[in-house]
């Protein structure tokens, strides 16, 4: 973008100290025109003599293809893999999404998270069907064909494994690693599919009926207990991820999709929901998803995602380039639903403002906020702190911690501060 | 009734069904011996646990062969998220923290081992689930777990979980 040189640059508005500015100035469109101004002055002079033609434009194209990918020089965006056993056992991974080379809200397919309790299975569609069976009163399967002509809903969520950011939640010092290994077990998509409501009833709850176990169809036989609320509710048969049937990484043909509840109940590779009486106390909401407290208790169906945010650009492993100016960007979710303020401190805390956060505010999904800064080349201690539409807000890390035994790395939604050093390095800290 | 009316009142007679439904309608009539049996799950009380028995002897020899490469040759040394407690690897070893023994048959029997799941049989799964419970002194050594005794169990951390759903639905804890 050329801005002409002659136009002053505005007055910069500033919000709270270490060099925030206001959010207003975005809305205005002031801060990229001071931006442009700035960037103006850095341009090159006319050259004299006539640039060398680049070769693209002097040869006919590549020809089309029928199915997009990232230009090769994008090679190294790419998910963050954690195999926590290694060799022993490979089909237990975690992958996170690179948060820190996004810019929007929507997740790439190929880049959203994974957690593999059993790998990713090859499963044929053809053979693949779901059931509905238990306290109904009609027991019934439905083949991909059938599902494919109900009437559908397509939705913006987020999806969280509870256990993301669990670096932060324990290691006993912060760890310098990308937003892919702090956060990055957290994405965003359109999901299509349908309502789970509409085949409940087609199957015919009886009164009993109020929990239903939903299956897996891959090799562990993935299961959670649901309740038959959140299921009449909103939850859904997702068939369709950004508009491309679910990859199999995400459970393909066809996942649950609970909105704002922990990653591990939106059943991948779906294949039953057994309706019962009672929770089955299935082997993930007995132990491994459940948390327990500082004074040795636990808590269990704990299923929403508490309000959360994290800065992405700046964040950890980058690098400023310079002090001057620079939109701070990140993301905000809540599985209570929807992100009503996000603030942002460049003192460590000592004054907050206000974000402007991306239209459209979704209920239960990403939601994209920024915020002009001048960066003067300080030490800078970044925070984000976001509220959520039920008045809920984040927590630092040490109250988040005072509520849990040392050991526990679940539903860890604290502030994330990043400090900046003079000479521009991003790094994780617990301040 | 000229046939188009006809034909038109029968779309929308089957309009409305549908709408009452929600749907077309087009599930399948499930047949009971149609569900493979990991499309349930042992609930607490028992219901759904599949005949058969096994002791902690029976059981140390199979976890000898197949499970102690991962979990620890005694159950407590891991690496992967031992099932015996205390130990120093896991804070919720499943024979201590559990909060019901049917959980260990069903998820054995359903997920375990990793790289062959539901190649166990019952019995063996049985055996497995004594051993690690008579391991962490839940269940004494010679008894034998059977479909019946199972639901029985009574294991020690039961009682020490807030049900967060119960007390505050899906607010998020
Ligand atoms: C190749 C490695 C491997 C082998 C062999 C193996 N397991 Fe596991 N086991 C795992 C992994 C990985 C998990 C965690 C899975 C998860 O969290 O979903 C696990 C989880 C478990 C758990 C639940 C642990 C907890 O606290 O949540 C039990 C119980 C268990 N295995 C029993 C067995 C038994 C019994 C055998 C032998 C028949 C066996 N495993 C063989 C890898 C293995």
């Amino acid at each position: 973008m050329m801005a002409d040189p002659s136009v002053s640059a505005p007055k910069l508005e500033f919000a709270a100290g270490g060099g925030l500015l206001s959010r207003r100035m975005l809305l205005r469109g002031a801060a990229a025109g001071s931006g442009a101004a700035l960037a103006a002055l850095a341009m090159p002079r006319p050259a004299q003599a006539e640039p060398a033609l680049p070769e693209w434009v002097t040869v006919a194209g590549e020809r089309a293809r029928g199915y997009g990918m990232p230009a090769e020089q994008e090679a190294d965006v790419q998910r963050a893999i954690i195999e926590p056993f290694g060799d022993l056992a490979r089909a237990f991974s975690l992958s996170g999404t690179p948060h820190h080379k996004l810019r929007g809200t929507i997740t790439p397919n190929g880049l959203h998270f994974e957690v593999h309790h059993g790998g990713r299975p090859n499963l044929d569609p053809d053979g693949h069907r779901l059931m509905i069976h238990g306290m109904v009163e009609r027991p019934i399967k439905f083949d991909l064909n059938a599902l494919e002509r109900y009437p559908m809903v397509t939705a913006t969520h987020f999806l969280e494994c509870s256990g993301n950011s669990f670096f932060n939640a324990v290691m006993p010092e912060p760890m310098q690693s990308g937003c892919d290994m702090l956060h990055g077990l957290l994405s965003n998509s359109e999901w299509t599919g349908v309502p789970v409501r509409v085949l409940l009833e087609e199957a015919g709850v009886r009164p009993e009926g109020r929990w239903v176990l939903a299956v897996g169809n891959d090799a562990p036989s993935l299961a959670r207990s649901i309740p038959v609320e959140k299921l009449m509710d909103d939850a859904f048969v997702a068939l369709y991820q950004n508009g491309e049937r679910i990859r199999p990484e995400q459970g393909y043909p066809m996942r649950l999709l609970l909105p704002g509840f922990e990653g591990n109940m939106n059943v991948k590779w779906l294949t039953s929901l057994w309706v019962t009486d009672a929770p089955a106390y299935t082997k993930h909401e007995s132990g491994e998803y459940t948390e327990i407290l500082a004074n040795g208790s636990s808590v269990k169906f704990t299923f929403a995602m508490g309000v959360k945010s994290v800065i992405t650009h700046p964040s950890a492993t980058m690098t400023m380039s310079g002090p001057g100016f620079y939109e701070i960007s990140g993301i905000a979710w809540s599985g209570a639903g929807s992100v009503r303020k996000v603030e942002i401190s460049a003192d460590g805390g000592e004054s907050w403002a206000e974000a402007a956060l991306q239209e459209p505010v979704l209920p239960r999904a990403l939601t994209r906020f920024r915020l002009p800064w001048r960066w003067e080349g300080a030490p800078t201690l970044l925070m984000s702190r976001a509220e959520d539409a039920t008045g809920a807000v984040q927590p630092t890390r040490s109250s988040w911690k005072a509520r849990y035994d040392p050991s526990n790395f679940l539903h860890y939604n604290a502030i994330q501060p990043w400090q900046i050093t003079p000479e521009g390095s991003v790094q994780n800290v617990y301040a | 009734m000229s046939m188009r009316s006809v034909i038109a009142a029968a779309a929308l007679a089957s309009l409305a069904d549908m709408a009452a439904a929600g749907g077309p309608g087009l599930g399948v009539p499930l047949a009971a011996d149609e569900s493979p049996f990991y499309a349930i799950y042992a609930m607490p009380d028992g219901r759904g646990l599949p005949p058969g028995s096994g002791t902690a002897a029976d059981g140390a020899e199979i976890y000898a062969a197949k499970c102690a490469q991962c979990h620890g040759e005694t159950g407590i040394e891991g690496p992967i998220m031992p099932p015996v407690g205390p130990n120093d690897v896991w804070e919720k070893p499943a024979g201590k923290y559990w909060p019901y023994a049917t959980t260990i048959f069903a998820y054995i029997r359903r997920a375990m081992p990793l790289d062959a799941p539901k190649s166990l049989s019952n019995n063996e799964a049985y055996a497995l689930t004594a051993f690690i419970l008579s391991r962490n002194g839940v269940i004494a050594e010679g008894d034998t777990i059977t479909a019946e005794t199972l639901p029985d169990v009574a294991m020690p951390n039961r009682d020490n979980f807030t049900d967060v759903w119960a007390t505050q639905g899906a607010k998020p804890w």
